[in-house]
């Protein structure tokens, strides 16, 4: 954030402490128990290359100020996006009918409240101009078309976002944070003897263009064009229920689907998670530790602050086999009478914000990747995916695998594609039977939606092997 | 800011635009009023209300294009917004593609009513849709004992719209949206809570269904669910239910879009004209369909909309083709987007359906997967209803059906008489053959 202050941030929205004391007033004038303030300032700026030239950029400038009240469990909620004193006190006066008594809440003072930096950045990307991303882009294209001669098409995006975020709630805090991200996405088509395939890759986090050096250019390269023509020889899969062993890294996508939302506490304290009854209890073998860690330097699911002015932290949702903590809100916190976990996200200042993941992922285990693989007969080595979804209630969990292998006496043979992945959330967590030494983190922009609202998110996972899944194929 | 406000507003950004060197500009400029109010244990569980508005500016410099989006419209800000806008699309490379479409695509614009807005909406009072949200809650908790959980929802939106286009295309829209719906949650003895869900979305208020049933609805639909399990891997007959029919449709948005040809991303290049799917496949673009939930006179593009038959008795017949890869393509635009997708109904309904079935499932949901717009292959989650001799034996889930588009269509052996009304996919049931299911082994 260098040297922000929070005087930058108050004159960036135009205003001031006494109008955000004054809004905090008329909203919790009706009875509410608490109410709070997002301002937000968002930039996002995007080029796209496409037959080889880089012929569309577009950029997105969100502005506005969501007030919300609560009242026990209820939530009042309004916006405006004009920041000016008649609009705000409208929309406070909105959010504050949640509530309706005539409490009235004494005068307190905002009191700064400083947050970490867990995405120091060199450049801020306000000050990078369009010349300096556009040849980043045509060197991966070039790359691209030089790696395979089979390459016929790519696409390449590059995103760069700058969000100012501004919070004021009336337990006292006023915070501000700057959150950077970027991403480049790539994807090419490849065509062998009539036969056509596609495939693509990303990179993202909490970044400055630094961070694109020419060896990350190079592995977007390599990677979307190794993807792709490894489909050639791709086969489906038999379907039904068999052992699966999840390479490390993006492969995190399961504790996403399979616990994540889950543990969502929103969904725990309506009682309608199928992990609602269970914790303390034992969920997984010892081997299996999962955390949702909000700090970890630079990753998409990173923030400084959650959305409702909450620290931070790295929460255990399993810890050596047992279920230790829900993802909360300040809702549910109050809810249940814990501290809360920093879990409170939303999209932008037009949504409350309700518990959320942020960097979710597996520790490493005591067993090795080769002896992981070596130990399954028949089964499927599943490496990239494209998407996930969950039923909170039944458990029921999916993900998509778009590559990996057939595992057949102990070694991978014939690569597979596009299948999809089923199962239900405790019954497989409880299947995980071995956990390799070598976590990693993915590193492709992972985007969660959950009640219409998309946040950015990242997972991990070390190699593991779940004993029975069942998986898409054809007879 | 009302409706000629924004039409000057979007006139002053355009001449502005062009006076700093822009060729041709678009603007399109929006405001949304929602409300929506949630219930839960007879309490408003979330209230809000809001007003939205939006600016999406396109510019054509020296056949060079971008496109951005603000929901600042005051004038002093949008005079720096076009400024920038203009500065970065100049360091583009050109692509002599890149412009307005041709104003013919503009003329012919139908004159009908297609009915998309209820002025009926400003005069209905906040307690009557708290009113309708707690009768949802309290038909659903009247269900049954088993039942833990209810969450029930209404929803409205008025949207007025205008766009104008450089070289003289001008339109405006106002629409209105109405929904309800319930989620009901129940305990299962053995496993887990599974939930179910339903709703309803319509453009008049009037055409909502009487609340008493989305929460009957979503409730059943719930129970039905106890007991539920995966079943033996292999070959089945699947009825898809007509409201979740519009995914098997959506699979093939990506792979019917001229870009995806252009882009050599779509199984479908060089189908037109040929036999993609079953005879029991007719697809119609259905822009006028009267309160249709996709319907519109003109597109994004400001092209004027036309009804189009897409898939003429399995045989492919159009594509969607926008502007810009039309004319790499050098193609006629038709048009970027789906706007109603009406299928030629059948004559049986579902139950007749299910009463045809030897050994096969209904699906009542589909949950994640995905497909491959290049090659087609597919992989989705199901949940369902196995179906044995003409009768529904047990509730499924946490299983797969697995396949190829281009088979998967070929093997659509009837379409039911029952479109779904509440979305713009308005899919009837389809009944298709020899799918592939994993489950147990």
């Amino acid at each position: 954030m260098g040297n922000m202050k929070l005087s930058n941030l108050l004159s960036l929205f135009k205003v001031d402490k006494n109008l955000i004391n004054k809004t905090m007033s008329i909203a919790l004038e009706k009875g509410g128990d608490y109410c709070d303030l997002y301002f937000q300032n968002k930039t996002a700026n995007y080029i796209s290359l496409e037959d080889k030239s880089v012929n569309k950029a577009h950029t997105n400038i969100d502005f506005g100020v969501g007030i919300r009240v609560i009242k026990g469990d209820q939530t009042g909620y309004s916006f405006t996006e004009e920041i000016s004193p008649k609009l705000m006190k409208s929309a406070a006066q909105t959010a504050a009918n949640i509530a309706n008594g005539t409490k009235k809440i004494p005068p307190f003072e905002l009191k700064i409240h400083k947050v970490p930096d867990y995405y120091p950045i060199k450049t801020q990307w306000e000050h990078v101009n369009i010349e300096q991303k556009i040849p980043i882009l045509k060197i991966i294209n070039e790359k691209i078309f030089s790696l395979d001669k089979r390459v016929i098409k790519s696409n390449i995006m590059f995103m760069d976002e700058s969000n100012y975020i501004l919070i004021a709630s009336s337990d006292g805090r006023i915070s501000f944070d700057f959150q950077p991200m970027t991403t480049i996405a790539a994807s090419c088509t490849a065509e062998q003897n009539g036969k056509k395939e596609q495939n693509s890759f990303s990179i993202s986090g909490r970044e400055d263009i630094n961070f694109f050096t020419s060896s990350i250019l190079e592995r977007l390269a390599k990677e979307t064009v190794s993807r792709t023509v490894k489909l050639f020889d791709a086969i489906k899969s038999k379907p039904g229920e068999m052992e699966i062993v999840m390479a490390s890294g993006s492969s995190g996508i399961l504790l996403h689907e399979a616990i994540g939302h889950g543990m969502e506490a929103d969904f725990n304290r309506k009682k309608i998670s199928i992990f609602s009854d269970k914790i303390n209890k034992q969920v997984a073998e010892k081997i299996v530790s999962i955390v949702d860690d909000g700090i970890v330097l630079h990753m998409r699911g990173s923030i400084n602050i959650d959305d409702e002015n909450i620290d931070t932290e790295k929460t255990f949702l399993v810890k050596n086999g047992i279920l230790k903590s829900y993802l909360h809100d300040r809702i549910s916190s109050k809810h249940f009478k814990v501290k809360p976990t920093g879990n409170g996200r939303r999209q932008s200042f037009r949504y409350a914000p309700i518990p959320r993941m942020r960097n979710t992922y597996m520790l490493p285990g005591p067993h090795k990747k080769d002896e992981i693989i070596k130990s399954v007969k028949q089964g499927l080595y599943t490496e990239s995916f494209s998407n996930g979804q969950v039923l909170i209630g039944a458990g029921d969990f999916t993900f998509y695998v778009k590559s990996g292998f057939l595992i057949e006496n102990g070694k991978l043979t014939y690569p597979v594609k596009d299948i999809n992945i089923i199962g239900n959330g405790p019954d497989v967590l409880s299947k995980v039977v071995m956990v390799a030494d070598d976590l990693k983190m993915a590193e492709g922009a992972w985007t969660c939606g959950k009640d219409g609202q998309n946040v950015p998110v990242s997972m991990g996972l070390p190699t593991i092997k779940v004993s029975s899944i069942t998986v898409g194929g054809l007879r | 800011m009302n409706k000629k406000e924004r039409v000057d507003l979007a006139k002053w950004s355009i001449l502005y635009a062009k006076k700093i060197g822009s060729n041709e500009v678009s603007i399109t400029i929006s405001k949304t009023n929602k409300i929506e109010i949630e219930v839960r244990n007879k309490k408003i569980d979330k209230l809000v209300e809001s007003t939205q508005n939006s600016l999406n500016l396109s510019l054509y410099v020296d056949n060079r294009f971008s496109s951005h989006y603000t929901n600042n419209l005051k004038k002093e800000h949008l005079k720096n917004f076009i400024e920038k806008a203009y500065l970065m699309t100049k360091h583009l490379n050109t692509d002599p593609y890149r412009s307005l479409p041709d104003p013919e695509l503009y003329k012919n614009q139908k004159k009908i009513d297609i009915k998309i807005n209820d002025g009926s909406y400003k005069s209905i009072e906040y307690k009557k849709k708290v009113k309708i949200a707690r009768d949802i809650e309290k038909s659903a908790m009247n269900q049954n004992k088993k039942i833990i959980s209810v969450t029930s929802s209404f929803y409205n939106s008025h949207e007025e719209l205008v766009k104008v286009q450089s070289n003289g295309f001008s339109g405006e829209k106002e629409s209105t949206i109405f929904s309800c719906s319930a989620e009901v949650t129940v305990k299962d003895a053995d496993r887990g809570k599974p939930e179910d869900w339903s709703s309803a979305n319509a453009r008049f208020f009037k055409d909502l269904p009487d609340p008493e049933l989305i929460g009957k609805s979503a409730a059943d639909r719930a129970l039905r669910k106890i007991g539920q399990c995966k079943i033996k891997t292999g070959i089945y007959d699947m009825v898809v239910e007509n409201r979740v029919a519009n995914k098997m449709i959506y699979a093939l948005y990506l792979p019917i879009k001229a870009k995806s040809i252009q882009q050599k991303n779509s199984f479908l290049e060089n189908k037109i004209n040929k036999k993609i799917a079953s005879e029991k496949l007719t697809i119609i673009d259905d822009p006028f369909v009267i309160k249709g939930l996709g319907s519109r006179l003109f597109d994004s593009e400001g092209i004027s909309s036309k009804k189009r038959t897409i898939v003429d008795r399995g045989i492919l017949k159009s594509i969607y083709v926008d502007d810009y890869y039309g004319k790499k393509l050098k193609m006629k635009p038709t048009t970027d987007s789906f706007s109603n997708i009406v299928l030629e109904k059948g004559t049986k309904s579902i139950e007749d359906m299910i009463k045809s079935i030897k050994k096969g499932m209904i699906i009542t949901e589909f949950l994640g997967g995905n497909s491959n717009s290049l090659t087609g292959d597919f992989s989705f989650g199901i949940v369902g209803l196995y179906i044995e001799h003409g009768q529904v034996i047990k509730p499924v889930n946490e299983m797969n059906i697995t396949g190829n588009l281009e088979t998967l269509w070929k093997h659509l052996y009837d379409v039911g008489n029952d479109p779904y009304i509440y979305s713009s996919y308005m899919t009837p049931s389809l009944h298709f053959k020899e799918i592939n299911f994993s489950g147990v082994n």
